[in-house]
């Protein structure tokens, strides 16, 4: 009785004071102003036709969502868009589980290796993809070199022979793994450092190799930071842009327009074409294209909670 | 199988963990391995297991050294602590894992699953997952695991510790039975020496990285070899009275009291310490008797009562018995039986 009393007296006193609201006014006003407004201004947006920069519209309906869906040019960039997502987003994170499992190894280079591998992380992406841009290049480039010594190429990764580019997406995909690795690896390698080392014990005791423990330890006990980090990639890579820029100077792609991906033609439609009506349509199509991948991963993810 | 260890020694950079340590483990037999924390029980199990690599020192299994052998080689099934039972597998594929990196058929080796699931009562549980389960029911089936693969040594380290005090009775009970039906040669960790006690054919103390006495549980209690040993034994714990020889005479520190020993080996002036067992001591009002003592305080354990007595000015306990009723700060006259006292040198804790 004296207790229930108590805590409802703690709670009045909280409740009555003004001094949290004070706390947390400077956080929301910026929330509201920088997050909130624009979202529920760009689906304002979206429903405005002939939407111009000076705010007048010449009516409210979904053409903006026809017009976008019925684009070649938007077709093409989701296509891009998901081939990007499916192939970096698996690759990368498959890569991150081999690297992270090595350097939770107790390696003597672990140093060296750290450096080389977080090195993505803290360089601008446009900086160094402008160098991956010359390891591309099909004369000169270390890539086709590589190539070269094993008897295969050269290939025009960058450029457009015949009127096709067909490996262009493969340079943007390359670099995205690149890029997508270090952030992964140290969320993965954290997640490996919470592995109790006693199940490790456990498994060798009984004859398991390193092998066995790999896939039927590590791994399903790593699955929950494996889905952490797949989701956090996929959000990401579902927005892929910086990755196009450095490679063909601002360009998407060596033909116009063949790399387009979601968010550079959200860019373009709204930067160059001025139609802006159209970019915050197909801005909220992918929100809701990123939403539903969420969800689903959420959805599997739950079936692995340990 | 039996086990044979022969001047076991575990150093920790300086710090020595087991001494010199060296004994038999017989076949078939459930032997505690007990001692305060820090004694070094885990390490000489995970020494056993070959967790842990010896320093110095020589493992026989039967008449195989495996002193250099890995762990998956020796054929050891360990219950550790802490259960370690895999989070993402059902309580079925945990028991089977071991076959399982054995590479024994998917059929052959859920039914024999199945059939160490039935041994330790946790047959209708397969399907919950480990965090599903209670902590005696984890404990179960990390015995369970342990055993399938049929492993010549069993070593439990402190598998009950996790448990609340009911289920600690009722578990020890069941690794007695678990073990009586395998027949496999167990070793089981503990710091309770009642646990030891009540289900170990032999009890193995350890101090500090040294062997103290290895024994059947009731001859160690009868014949403890030093006052750690009787001092770890027993509840409640054995009495302990200061006092010098004197004229073939026991006499306490202050002088207050004396009484007769006809022990051969106990020297004129030599200071020790007489152990004497609660229930070794029996009180009355009046008659011939060795010590005088003061009631001091009185509690009750269940069925026996206990009393607090000050004999000069030190305290024993012992047991009231129930022919009269006793008050505090009635003088009270104690007489020792022959079983169940002991003398001990002070300085060195050996027995006279
Ligand atoms: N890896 C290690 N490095 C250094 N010292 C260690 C290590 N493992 C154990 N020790 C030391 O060795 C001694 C014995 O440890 P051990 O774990 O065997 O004790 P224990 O008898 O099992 O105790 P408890 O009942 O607390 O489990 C302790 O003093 C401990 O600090
Ligand atoms: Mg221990």
């Amino acid at each position: 009785m004296t207790a229930k009393k108590k805590k409802k007296r703690e709670g009045g006193e909280f409740n009555n004071g003004l001094e949290p609201v004070i706390y947390l006014l400077p956080f929301v006003i910026g929330l509201l102003i920088f997050t909130v407004y624009p979202i529920i201004n760009v689906v304002l947006m979206s429903f405005k036709e002939g939407y111009r920069l000076s705010g007048s519209f010449t009516g409210i309906g979904l053409k903006n969502y026809t017009q976008v869906l019925g684009d070649k040019n938007f077709a093409n960039a989701v296509r891009n868009t998901f081939i990007y997502v499916f192939s970096v987003v698996p690759i990368a994170t498959v890569l991150a589980v081999i690297i992270a499992n090595l350097l939770n190894q107790k390696i003597k280079a672990m140093a060296l290796f750290q450096t080389a591998y977080f090195l993505p992380m803290v360089t601008s992406s446009i900086a160094v993809g402008l160098s991956w841009r010359y390891m591309f290049n099909t004369q000169f480039g270390v890539i086709n070199w590589l190539l070269g010594v094993f008897g295969a190429g050269p290939i025009d990764w960058l450029g457009a022979t015949g009127g096709q580019a067909p490996y262009n997406i493969f340079v943007i995909i390359i670099f995205g793994i690149w890029n997508m690795l270090p952030f992964t690896i140290i969320l993965l390698l954290s997640g490996l450092q919470n592995i109790d080392p006693m199940y490790y014990t456990a498994a060798k005791v009984d004859g398991a190799d390193s092998g066995m423990i790999f896939r039927r330890i590590t791994v399903p006990l790593l699955l929950p930071t494996i889905f952490l980090t797949m989701i956090i990639n996929m959000i990401s890579s579902f927005k892929v842009y910086n990755e196009v820029i450095p490679f063909w100077s601002g360009k998407a792609g060596a033909l116009s327009n063949n790399l387009y991906t979601m968010v550079y033609y959200i860019k373009e439609t709204f930067y160059s074409k001025l139609r802006l009506g159209n970019a915050a349509a197909a801005s909220i199509v992918l929100f809701l294209i990123i939403f539903v991948f969420t969800m689903l991963q959420k959805w599997v993810q739950k079936k692995f909670d340990y | 199988m039996q086990v044979r260890i022969e001047h076991l020694t575990k150093k920790f950079g300086d710090a020595v963990a087991v001494s010199d340590f060296s004994m038999n483990f017989d076949d078939g037999k459930l032997v505690a391995l007990l001692g305060p924390s820090g004694c070094g029980k885990s390490t000489t199990l995970n020494m056993l297991s070959g967790i842990l690599p010896v320093t110095s020192g020589k493992i026989y299994f039967d008449d195989d050294d495996v002193t250099n052998t890995p762990p998956q080689d020796r054929g050891v099934g360990i219950c550790f602590q802490n259960y370690a039972l895999y989070p993402h597998m059902s309580v079925l594929e945990n028991i089977a894992f071991p076959l399982e990196i054995k590479k024994v058929p998917k059929e052959e080796r859920l039914a024999k699953a199945r059939e160490m699931a039935k041994l330790v009562h946790v047959d209708m549980l397969l399907d919950r997952k480990p965090k599903e389960l209670s902590g005696g029911q984890q404990q179960r089936v990390a015995i369970a695991r342990a055993l399938i693969k049929t492993p010549r040594l069993l070593l439990l380290d402190e598998p009950l510790s996790n448990l609340d005090a009911r289920l600690r009775l009722e578990m020890r009970e069941e690794i007695r039975r678990i073990q009586q039906e395998t027949g496999v040669t167990t070793i089981f960790v503990t710091h309770d020496q009642e646990e030891a006690m009540s289900i170990c054919d032999k009890i193995v103390l350890m101090k500090d990285g040294y062997l103290q006495q290895e024994d059947k549980p009731q001859t160690l209690y009868d014949d403890p070899h030093n006052l750690f040993v009787a001092n770890f034994l027993g509840n409640p714990p054995i009495n302990n009275l200061y006092g010098t020889i004197q004229n073939g005479r026991f006499v306490l520190e202050d002088g207050s009291a004396s009484i007769k020993i006809d022990n051969p080996n106990a020297k004129e002036g030599e200071k020790v310490v007489m152990g004497i067992r609660a229930e070794s001591v029996t009180i009355s009002k009046s008659g011939d008797h060795d010590f005088e003592a003061v009631i001091k305080q009185r509690y009750t354990m269940g069925k026996e009562e206990l009393a607090f007595l000050n004999i000069g000015n030190q305290v024993i306990r012992v047991y009231l018995s129930s022919d009269y009723t006793y008050d505090v700060g009635e003088k009270v006259f104690l007489n020792l039986r022959q079983k169940g006292v002991f003398l001990f040198d002070q300085e060195t804790g050996e027995r006279i």
